[in-house]
């Protein structure tokens, strides 16, 4: 059973997001979703600085047998990438939640977040992927 | 080991050099500034090592020529050397594309005659031979329908149809086109959901794309239907030529109401694969599509003379897709191949790569294995589902595949359609005898019991070849892409 | 039905097996009005002994005794081992190496090819080819424009000394997603590029430089490479592999080299076999593979830690991504790289280098030789590689029309191909050609010119 937080929200398309405390919003892939990749051999990033729309395509994670996008979970700007991706891109496998973290945005808006899946939701998605 | 490995400073194939005793690079000092400094970096080696090299190399392959090679949708039928034989006569090998017409006679006659050929067995009113695979036979069709609509001022046709079993070509090529995908589900039974195609199609459908017989290994019954569909709503149809094999002679795309397909000459028309291409992917148009061919074609003057015709004699088309008139020497493999079956054989060999299809799904389903559309008749190839020996003895469509390595026999197509899970897409051709399906049955037979009893032999597959499974994540991870020579 | 195996009584057993009556109860399941095909324009099968003479007799009508046509593909040299060791049916019929382990001798060559073609081309990168030379220029345009970061462009600056039939099929391959391919027209009195490209470049994503120019002209790549990279725009260079054996490899352009390099392989032991099939390369610097479609061989090991090769970077492929994919292509020119790759190792770096020169050299005897027929001059002065244009006093397609009815192809009449070119002559000159050839090519282009002034 793959592993999910509960200080997170997520997307159908399995990203997760987690509002920080200095109102920044940190966005990855969850364990689900990492396991399902298989071995991820490549991470493209944004550039730091575009603005970006609730649900656009704004990085792409790539296993051997597999290339998904990955899509923005709230509109915002990004502030900053995760570059340890760039030469380790297995510590998405790794530590989906935590060191394998994709971007950061500053949100337009500080309750976009309340939008998104629940942990409880995510979980009944999962659930029902398995069978 | 690496032909680089063998190289030494100053070794050389020595028969190769035009002036043995060398020649001054003075000869080229009015090039000044142009000139090259840095080495060329090629290796070093004598003939001998060349030659033993490559043929070294050629052992470590499979191919047709060597055994059973039942993948599916990629109709890996005999490649007749008598074909290949004509198309390699100095006098073609030798003529220069551009070469005028008066001293390309022959070459002409042949693609001239091969479009009349292609026109006949897919019922279609005019061909070009142009594209260089199936691929940009493709990218000609649907370029075509867009430059059809697009004469006819209709806009706002931006999106085409896709089966979701389809080639991954058929959405890729529509994005080339710049076209927005829409993709169409499947039913239980492996037919188009009908339903859900009347719910999308409309004004902004530009075409459908599709293969019939379908990627699942069943035919279409309700082609004549969805053709109407789309046509009514005042869309094209594509046909997908990859499968053509499965009909050849049988039935005609352009019967069935395709305005537009594509052949694959490497599959139907028994070219050599060649270990990834050449290919070649002549397109066939309907009357409303004739007018945008891919240029040149081959046209006969008044005299009886053939000529080649160009964007003044097709001012609508949509232009050039090769350099030069595509893999010519492809097409005249494919020329000799027609005049080799005739219009008889022709006409058998959908016919007996249907009779080896079903009777291969017949005895594997006897030994045991899951057919995908158990209820369907196989065209020219079907689908075997794993899912249960996955399931229960954790053994994957790719172990099996890995397996039959070991036992001489290519691995069917594995994983596409990717609808079916752990499947395999089997694809005996015609030109395989029954002794040698049984023989590949016997091996699969084999194999399901050691799944069942051995699994783990399987599943570390194989064993008997130059290497074993290797780090796929290594190779995406660390790219070592070309050599580097170490000091 | 020449090629099918079996006999009545398999047939009877396998009909059994299925429990049919007979083969056409096998498409029961389509409807009976679309089986309804005969074929009318196929004529009856033939034996292979009267298929070869057929051929033999069309072939023999295509035959000519001396060619000096050039303009993107070349007569040259190929070693007899070539053809013998690609004919083998275990290169000739495989397929596509999905599956590695039964395809290490496929592979691992690619992978040598790849690594010669970046040697030759002073690249980071190769893949393992696409279609030919045009469709490998339309690839990099799209690439380019994908992989320039600096600015969302879609606008590729084009050389206008650029073989006209690239231009044509990249126009026919980029247009529908949108790109605006802007012709840098060259110098009429040069047939190089102008010496001052800096306003034609702002903005743009890519400029494409063809080095030697259709004209076999060498324009000033370090030049035009530098002034690119200051505008932000992406270097594609078109280029010709013999050539390169000579004249400074794409890579070692400028300060900071072409991004992209692509061009026709067929001159590395690849018959001309009237325009295909070729093989068109592809080269990148290492940071932009991931935009670069077709097929790539990477080097790994197996589990017991042996080196092997295997595809990679598929994810980019259309079988994964579909209608994300990089291009929609699916083959690589496989058998024609195999050609190319043991031509390269056949000939090595003074073979190559042998066949560059002597073209080099013949080119420009040709030309002297030429220019002292009265009249006959050359169109433009600078260096070239292997092709020269020569101007006429004469209509150049009434010379080649009358030079063909006797066997040698002088070249390329330009006035289809250029506008205002009706009396230049495109003529290449390879390694093949002797002093003898040249002095006849002069000897008959002297007396045919004379005929067409006696005529005209």
């Amino acid at each position: 059973m793959a592993e999910t937080r509960d200080n997170v929200r997520y997307l159908a398309s399995h990203e997760w997001a987690r509002l920080e405390a200095d109102g920044t919003v940190t966005v990855g892939i969850s364990d689900h979703a990492q396991d399902a990749l298989g071995d991820v051999v490549f991470v493209e990033l944004p550039e730091t600085g575009r603005s970006v729309q609730a649900g656009e395509e704004v990085a792409v994670v790539e296993s051997v047998k597999a290339a998904s996008d990955i899509y923005a979970p709230v509109a915002g700007t990004v502030i900053g990438v995760n570059d340890v991706l760039d030469a380790a891109p297995e510590t998405v496998n790794d530590a989906p939640f935590d060191e394998g973290w994709f971007f950061k945005l500053q949100p337009a808006d500080d309750n976009a977040l309340n939008e998104l899946l629940t942990p409880e939701d995510y979980r009944a998605l999962c659930a029902a992927d398995d069978h | 080991m690496l032909i680089y490995e063998h190289s030494r400073p100053g070794r050389m194939a020595r028969a190769q050099y035009v002036a043995a005793q060398g020649i001054s690079s003075e000869l080229a000092d009015d090039l000044g500034a142009h000139l090259r400094s840095s080495a060329l970096g090629l290796p070093e080696v004598s003939e001998l090592e060349v030659v033993r090299h490559y043929t070294n190399l050629s052992s470590k392959n499979f191919a047709i020529d060597k055994q059973f090679y039942p993948l599916g949708s990629c109709t890996m039928k005999y490649n007749p050397r008598g074909a290949h034989a004509a198309a390699s006569i100095p006098g073609f090998l030798k003529r220069h594309p551009l070469a005028p017409a008066a001293n390309s006679q022959g070459y002409l006659a042949c693609a001239y005659e091969l479009q009349n050929y292609l026109k006949d067995v897919t019922g279609m009113q005019a061909v070009s031979l142009t594209p260089m695979a199936g691929a940009q036979g493709e990218f000609a069709g649907v370029a075509m329908i867009r430059a059809y609509h697009q004469k006819r001022g209709d806009h706002d046709r931006v999106e085409i149809l896709v089966p979701e079993a389809a080639h991954g070509t058929n959405p890729a090529t529509a994005v080339m086109c710049g076209f927005v995908v829409r993709e169409i589900p499947v039913t239980k039974e492996g037919d188009v959901d009908l339903d859900a195609l009347k719910a999308v199609v409309g004004p902004r459908t530009a075409g459908l794309m599709m293969t019939n017989p379908s990627t699942c290994g069943v035919f279409e019954r309700q082609i004549q239907e969805i053709a109407e569909t789309v046509h009514e709503a005042g869309g094209l149809l594509y046909y997908d030529g990859a499968n053509l094999n499965a009909i050849l002679g049988k039935v005609r795309p352009g019967d069935m109401g395709f305005d537009v397909l594509h052949m694959n000459l490497h599959k139907t028309f028994a070219t050599p694969h060649g270990g990834g291409g050449p290919g070649s992917g002549p397109v066939g148009v309907g009357a409303r599509l004739a007018p945008f061919l891919p240029t040149p074609t081959v046209g006969m003057a008044e005299d009886g003379t053939y000529r080649w015709l160009d964007h003044k004699d097709i001012p609508d088309t949509i232009g050039r897709l090769s350099t030069f008139m595509g893999n010519a020497g492809i097409l005249l493999r494919a020329y000799a191949y027609a005049r080799l079956l005739g219009a008889e054989g022709m006409n058998r060999v959908g016919e007996y790569a249907t009779l080896n299809a079903n009777y291969l799904a017949k005895s594997l389903e006897q030994a045991g294995y899951t057919l995908a559309y158990p209820a369907r008749r196989a065209t020219h190839e079907f689908i075997v589902t794993l899912a249960s020996e996955a399931k229960h003895q954790h053994v994957t469509a790719m172990d099996f595949a890995k397996r039959l390595l070991d036992y001489g026999y290519h691995a069917p197509t594995t994983y596409f359609p990717l609808l079916v899970p752990e499947c395999l897409l089997i694809e005996p051709t015609e030109t395989e005898s029954k002794a040698e399906i049984d023989g590949f049955v016997a091996a699969m037979t084999q194999i399901r019991q050691e799944a069942m009893t051995e699994p783990a032999l399987v599943t570390t597959a194989p064993h008997s070849l130059p290497v074993k499974r290797l780090d796929d994540v290594k190779a995406a991870r660390d790219l070592d892409l070309a050599y580097k020579v170490t000091a | 039905m020449p090629f099918i195996p079996h006999t009545a009584s398999d047939e009877q057993e396998m009909l059994g097996a299925i429990g049919v009556p007979n083969i056409d109860a096998l498409f029961d399941e389509i409807p009976k009005n679309l089986r309804a095909a005969t074929l009318s324009e196929v004529p009856a099968g033939i034996s292979e002994m009267a298929l070869q003479r057929l051929m033999n007799q069309r072939a023999r009508l295509d035959e000519v005794a001396l060619s000096f046509l050039g303009a993107g593909a070349y007569e040259h040299h190929i070693p007899a081992a070539v053809w013998d060791l690609v004919g083998r049916g275990e290169f000739m019929t495989a397929y596509t190496p999905y599956q590695a382990e039964a395809s290490q001798g496929t592979l691992q060559l690619i992978y040598e090819f790849q690594t010669m073609m970046t040697r030759l081309t002073a690249m980071d990168v190769a893949n393992a080819s696409v279609y030919d030379g045009a469709t490998a220029l339309a690839e990099a345009m799209l690439m380019a424009v994908r992989a320039n970061k600096s600015n969302k462009s879609n606008r590729v600056v084009v050389a206008g000394n650029l073989n006209p039939n690239y231009h044509a099929v990249c126009h026919t391959i980029v247009k529908n997603q949108g790109l605006i391919l802007d012709v840098l027209a060259h110098d009429p009195a040069t047939g190089c590029l102008p010496g001052a490209v800096e306003a034609a470049l702002e903005g743009a994503a890519a400029l494409v430089i063809s080095y030697p120019n259709f004209f076999g002209g060498l324009d000033d790549v370090d030049y035009l490479t530098d002034s690119a990279a200051s505008a932000g725009a992406l270097v594609i260079g078109v280029v010709n592999p013999t050539a390169l054996a000579l004249i400074k490899p794409p890579g070692e352009w400028g300060t900071r080299g072409a991004d992209i390099a692509v061009g026709e392989g067929q001159p590395l032991g690849i018959p001309l076999a009237s325009g295909g099939p070729y093989l068109g390369f592809m080269c990148c610097r290492q940071q932009f593979v991931r935009q670069m479609p077709g097929r790539i061989i990477g080097r790994t090991v197996d589990q017991t830690g042996k080196p092997g090769y295997t595809l990679t970077l598929q994810a980019r492929e259309q079988h994964i991504r579909r209608g994300k994919a990089t291009s929609n292509i699916c083959t690589n020119q496989g058998l024609l790289v195999t050609a190319a790759t043991i031509y390269m190792s056949l000939l090595g770096n003074e073979g190559l280098r042998q066949v560059a020169l002597t073209a080099h050299s013949g080119t420009n005897a040709l030309t002297n030789l030429a220019c002292q027929i009265d009249g006959v001059t050359a169109r433009f002065s600078g260096p070239v590689f292997h092709e020269r244009v020569l101007s006429l006093p004469v209509d150049a397609s009434l010379v080649v029309e009358k030079m063909a009815a006797h066997g040698v192809l002088p070249g390329l009449a330009l006035g289809d191909w250029v506008t205002g070119m009706d009396d230049c002559l495109l003529v290449n000159v390879t390694e093949t050609k002797t002093a003898a050839d040249i002095a006849c090519f002069a000897r008959l282009l002297a007396e045919v010119i004379e005929e067409v002034k006696a005529t005209c």
